[in-house]
């Protein structure tokens, strides 16, 4: 079976790495991305604004129990975590894990636990070991890992944590990773 | 561990997270059944933890006969984290599009479901008191668990929080200094208590209880997003139920109306801050 989620987790310099990958998705990715990417509990209003201008495909911050569609791009909200259940979005107030809300393992775990070989985690730049965890999890639970490469990151410590973390599917450059995803999505091929 | 293996005991996990709520159900009549199964896997995971217990079948035999066991895990379900004057513009909003509503009645009752420890409760009550409407309402604060109850009581909160908090005050169109309204004593600050003499804390169960009065205004914010669809319709009818016509009802900024089964029994104050009254 084709994969049915992308979850992306990213802190530090994942503005410029979202404007690298989400533009080479294209707009028929067919494969539904769910972002956790840290942000500022009031700073950050006009994140997804901004990331729809490089975005082919329609960006959302998901209300609660929002359903979880092809060709869409789901970015947390501010100051909830993001959880995936099977078909769609849960959010919760619960406290900030490892200082993050949203916080990238909550969306990980909870997209493995849904999807289990059918989840994709992808980390990018950012300067904590937040999604290390969570990419553990949805390896273990058979989904596909990608990590970009540490020397590409803009702050490798994300990318680098993940890595120390798990034995990661496939470790890629920043401009590998959307050409990677479309491959492994359209075709509907696992990619391990 | 194989990864057939580990596949096994993540579904075993979901087995046992059942049996944990049906056990807490049938044995003490708390109701985690219908919770959305993603948050409730983590508290209960977090739980198991904190208890030291090795797998969910040995945490569900501590919280079946260690009740000081049990009130530890409720009170982990039922802690919503939350802040004074969260989503500063909500309260902005209630001021110029809910307070002129509530000038025109003599007396108003205001249910807080879902109350937490208690932070939005006390931030309202400053609110309605800065708006001068305080000595006229009535706010009648819920929660399920007995515990946070206690807190929200107290009136007490961590002085850490207070930099926050006074951002929040200020956004929410405050009109004095946050600091007037407590008094700081090493860590934590406690609240003027005059502002919890229209404050009522009690245990209430949105889950298994009834309506218990009739309301001008319920906020319910950020706690529905714990329960499923069919939990979340059950509560807007106890809602509808429970506010007057012409009642203003309040929800999360990430929570909506659409598709439960009430959507068209009220119109919208605002969108972004998530008001609605209750017309038909």
């Amino acid at each position: 079976m084709a994969p049915q989620i992308v979850v992306i987790g990213t802190s530090a310099g994942g503005l410029s790495a979202l404007q690298v990958l989400l533009p080479g998705l294209g707009e028929k990715f067919p494969c539904p991305l769910a972002i956790a990417q840290h942000r500022g509990r009031d700073g950050g209003q006009g994140l997804r604004e901004f990331m729809q201008k490089s975005c082919a495909m329609p960006i959302e911050e998901p209300e609660d129990k929002a359903p979880i569609e092809p060709g869409h791009v789901y970015l947390a909200p501010r100051d909830y975590h993001l959880l995936v259940e099977r078909g769609h979005f849960a959010l919760s107030t619960d406290a900030p894990v490892w200082y993050a809300r949203p916080s990238i393992n909550v969306l990980f775990e909870s997209a493995a636990d849904a999807y289990a070989e059918l989840a994709i985690g992808v980390i990018l730049s950012g300067a904590s070991a937040d999604g290390a965890l969570g990419l553990s999890v949805i390896k273990a639970r058979g989904g596909t890992t990608l990590v970009e490469e540490p020397a590409t990151a803009a702050y490798p410590a994300m990318p680098k944590a993940a890595l120390a973390a798990t034995a990661v599917d496939r470790v890629l450059p920043l401009s590998e990773i959307a050409p990677f995803l479309k491959s492994i999505c359209q075709a509907g091929a696992r990619c391990v | 561990m194989s990864s057939a293996l580990r596949q096994e005991v993540e579904q075993l996990e979901d087995i046992e997270i059942q049996l944990l709520l049906e056990g807490m159900f049938r044995y003490y009549g708390f109701d985690f059944r219908n919770y959305a199964p993603a948050s409730i896997k983590r508290r209960i995971l977090d739980s198991l933890r904190e208890e030291g217990a090795e797998t969910i079948s040995a945490f569900q035999d501590k919280v079946l006969h260690d009740p000081s066991c049990l009130e530890r895990f409720l009170n982990r379900l039922s802690v919503n984290v939350t802040a004074m004057f969260r989503d500063p513009t909500f309260y902005l909003t209630f001021r110029t599009k809910v307070v002129p509503l509530l000038r025109t009645y003599p007396f108003v009752r205001i249910w807080h479901a879902g109350c937490s420890t208690g932070e939005e409760v006390y931030s309202m009550a400053i609110l309605l008191q800065e708006e001068g409407l305080y000595e006229r309402c009535r706010i009648y604060a819920t929660d399920i668990s007995a515990e946070v109850l206690r807190t929200a009581k107290e009136g007490i909160f961590p002085l850490a929080s207070m930099q926050e908090y006074t951002s929040n005050y200020q956004r929410a169109g405050g009109r004095h200094f946050f600091s007037d309204y407590y008094t700081a004593q090493y860590d934590n600050v406690i609240f003027d208590t005059t502002l919890k003499r229209n404050l009522i804390f009690s245990e209430h169960n949105l889950v298994t209880d009834s309506s218990f009065n009739e309301f001008h205004v319920i906020l319910c914010r950020n706690v529905m997003i714990y329960f499923n669809k069919a939990l979340q319709a059950r509560v807007h009818d106890l809602i509808y139920e429970s506010l007057t016509m012409f009642g203003v009802l309040g929800i999360g900024n990430k929570e909506s109306l659409k598709f439960t089964p009430r959507e068209h029994a009220y119109d919208e104050l605002d969108s972004r801050d998530r008001l609605y009254r209750k017309v038909r």
